[in-house]
């Protein structure tokens, strides 16, 4: 008897259900998230397994269906390689039915995965790479570029540095696409503010060894050594820096540093250096409690990109439960055209070329005497409003 | 007649599998049977182990890569492009690599293939740790379009089986037998007045000119070419596939590499997928230590022992 009024009262909800859903549709009856990380390399600490912890609460805290279908959600470690990445993305796409893509760190690897993407009109959610190819030389209708870019990083970090008067820069660079577009955003950035740049050196993505960069650094005349590389690269380069007496002679800027790499390093090195993030733990109410949810989960604070991974699956589910489809360009129009509005999207609007912009923030990496606990690491200076740290919509990447 | 009934029903299942199984892992597939059969020409039928094969793999891929991208040439002349490029550069490393032997001819190719890795990693037109990104895989004869994936298989296929022939039609010729005999027995082969180095020169250009056209035909399946094509751990993907199946045998790296694709597959999805270095570590350990001549090695003797 029971069982039947409990079969009885499932089956009334399903008509209730499909009723209220008639009109919506679900390739294959599911919603299929595809997070896409560096699972066990230089970047595992910024997105890796925490991106997929965040993916899974923003599908719990939505309720874990979408028009009455499950959500589902996959996973897997790209190995910060282009090739590795876009044969992943292109079986779930052709193979598992997967309807969405995020994570996506190393620019390299989102640069392939962005390919196969657009060609198989799919929409990629873009939380951790900086390069700002993705929303200017290939640029496409279906990528989202969430938490920030190199962009946002050269304006918020170098900027207030050269307008301090330090004008003669030598970059070490990570020698791919991120490592290039920072190098040359921060370049435009620091000549037109009257400043050059003397020399800069290349160094492959998980080098350990930076001595040989150091010196060439040291040797440069440089009042400035801007670090354009991020993860352990750049918590490798800033202990090398610190041991031969780099950080003594001239200023050494982090363009990106992510929160689990600046707890990394001894205060004594790393206190007092000014950067730029999409995110921190620590801001207000808001994301200190999102934040102590997904620590106790995860075991650390979390970095920008995992804040950035949920906002921007929260945000294409709510799009998919509006369209009423999970059908790419329908949902691609409602994240455009409403707001993201949660304790990461802040003043916050995805534009029609993929670019999230969103308030940015300077901050300062904390000495140890200011510390309060071992997730103090950041205090923040000043908001960057968006429209000042991103560069503005290009006319040929304006997807209405 | 009996190896005949069995390629026939190889053949029949490689015609039907794209219709059970992804196509795109098939063709991977296919495309590392061929270079793992193209190194096993090598290393089981002339004695010589390469430990920088996969040079000629990547060289082929970019070498493709570009011009399909950049001159617009058709897939099957890029493909084409890239297996001259790849035999040029085996040419060029076979001569200085011959002279020497056992490890020494290992380190040497190793060395080589480092040289042109470095090339490959700083040059401009293979876009550093990017690789080429987005290569069309473009119409075949200008009509077949190749970015549908069953054709695409069915084109993979066929070059499959045309490297496949010429290797099975080297080995099994003249030119052949004395490969063998260089492999047994080096100082008798050059007794009986072969010039052995020679020899040894042209099955290492034929070897890289196979390999180049594997890693061009990936190229065009993945869309991408990329520095882990160029990296020594290609080099030693490919020896583990060739141990792995059977070394000195015709089927042995086909299966050798179906086995390894099919697992890095298989464990890249799963929770495993942290290990797959270590799993497949200890394969290798196992199958050098247990089955010395791989799986179609060890079938090959039970077969012996008992139905004949």
């Amino acid at each position: 008897m029971k069982l039947m009024t409990k079969t009885l009262l499932s089956a009334a909800m399903a008509v209730a259900l499909t009723s209220t859903a008639a009109h919506a549709s679900l390739s294959d009856d599911k919603v299929k998230i595809g997070v896409l990380a560096d699972m066990g390399g230089v970047y595992a600490d910024i997105c890796g397994k925490g991106c997929v912890t965040a993916v899974e609460m923003a599908v719990e805290d939505f309720g874990g269906t979408v028009l009455g279908k499950p959500i589902e959600i996959v996973s897997a470690d790209d190995q910060n390689k282009p090739d590795v990445g876009s044969a992943i993305v292109r079986k779930w796409i052709e193979n598992e039915q997967v309807d969405v893509i995020t994570g996506l760190v190393a620019s390299s690897v989102t640069g392939a995965v962005t390919q196969v993407t657009t060609d198989a009109k799919k929409i990629a959610l873009i939380a951790a790479s900086a390069s700002n190819a993705f929303t200017t030389k290939q640029c496409s209708p279906y990528n989202a570029h969430w938490t920030y870019n190199v962009v946002a990083l050269a304006n918020g970090t170098v900027k207030p540095i050269v307008q301090s008067g330090k004008k003669k820069w030598f970059f070490i660079t990570a020698d791919y696409a991120f490592g290039h577009a920072l190098e040359g955003i921060a370049t435009k950035v620091i000549e037109s503010e009257g400043g050059e740049v003397v020399g800069a050196v290349r160094a492959p993505l998980g080098t350990t060894d930076f001595s040989s960069y150091i010196l060439q650094a040291q040797a440069s005349g440089a009042e400035v050594v801007g670090l354009a590389n991020a993860g352990a690269d750049f918590v490798n380069s800033l202990k090398t820096a610190a041991e031969f007496g780099l950080t003594e002679m001239m200023d050494v800027a982090g363009l990106l540093v992510f929160t689990p790499n600046a707890q990394a390093l001894d205060p004594a090195i790393a206190g007092g250096m000014l950067t730029t993030t999409g995110f921190y733990w620590d801001r207000d109410e808001e994301s200190r409690e999102w934040s102590a949810r997904f620590k106790a989960r995860h075991g650390a604070i979390p970095a920008m990109p995992h804040a950035g991974a949920y906002s921007a699956t929260m945000h294409y589910l709510n799009a998919v439960k509006a369209a009423g489809t999970d059908e790419s360009d329908a949902v691609m129009k409602i994240m455009k055209s409403t707001k993201p509005d949660d304790f990461f999207a802040k003043n916050a609007t995805l534009r029609a070329d993929g670019r999230m912009v969103h308030d940015m923030y300077l901050v300062k990496i904390t000495k140890a005497s200011e510390r309060k606990s071992a997730d103090d690491i950041f205090a923040i200076q000043s908001v960057i409003p968006g429209d000042q740290a991103f560069a503005p919509m290009l006319p040929e990447c304006d997807f209405k | 007649m009996k190896i005949s009934k069995l390629s026939i029903v190889l053949l029949g299942v490689a015609l039907v599998a794209p219709f059970v199984m992804y196509p795109v892992l098939l063709m991977k597939i296919l495309c590392f049977a061929l270079f793992a059969s193209a190194f096993n020409l090598l290393l089981g039928f002339v004695g010589l182990l390469s430990f920088g094969h996969a040079i000629f793999l990547g060289t082929g891929g970019y070498v493709t890569g570009y011009l399909v991208m950049n001159s617009g040439l058709s897939p099957l002349l890029g493909i084409l492009a890239g297996t001259a490029a790849a035999a040029a550069l085996g040419a060029v490393y076979g001569k200085l690599s011959v002279k020497r032997e056992g490890i020494y001819f290992a380190m040497v190719t190793l060395a080589l293939a480092q040289l042109m890795f470095f090339v490959f990693l700083q040059a401009p037109f293979t876009g550093g740790e990017n690789g080429l990104q987005g290569i069309p895989r473009g119409f075949l004869f200008g009509f077949i379009d190749l970015s549908d994936n069953l054709n695409m298989y069915y084109f993979v296929l066929a070059i499959f089986l045309f490297g496949f022939w010429v290797i099975n039609r080297t080995i099994h010729s003249p030119f052949g037998q004395v490969l063998k005999a260089i492999r047994e027995n080096e100082p008798r082969a050059t007794s009986l007045g072969y010039n052995v180095n020679d020899y040894k020169w042209a099955a290492f250009v034929i070897s890289a000119a196979l390999s180049g056209l594997a890693g061009s035909t990936k190229t065009l399946v993945f869309q991408l070419a990329s520095l882990t094509d160029v990296h020594w751990h290609m080099s030693g993907e490919v020896v583990l596939m060739t141990l792995v199946g059977g070394m000195g045998t015709i089927f042995g790296p086909l299966v050798g590499a179906a086995a390894i694709v099919g697992l890095q597959n298989f464990l890249s999805g799963g929770e495993l997928g942290n290990y797959v270095h270590i799993i497949m570590g200890l394969i290798f350990i196992v199958c050098v230590l247990a089955f010395r001549s791989g799986i179609v090695g060890e079938i090959q003797k039970i077969v012996k022992r008992n139905f004949s």
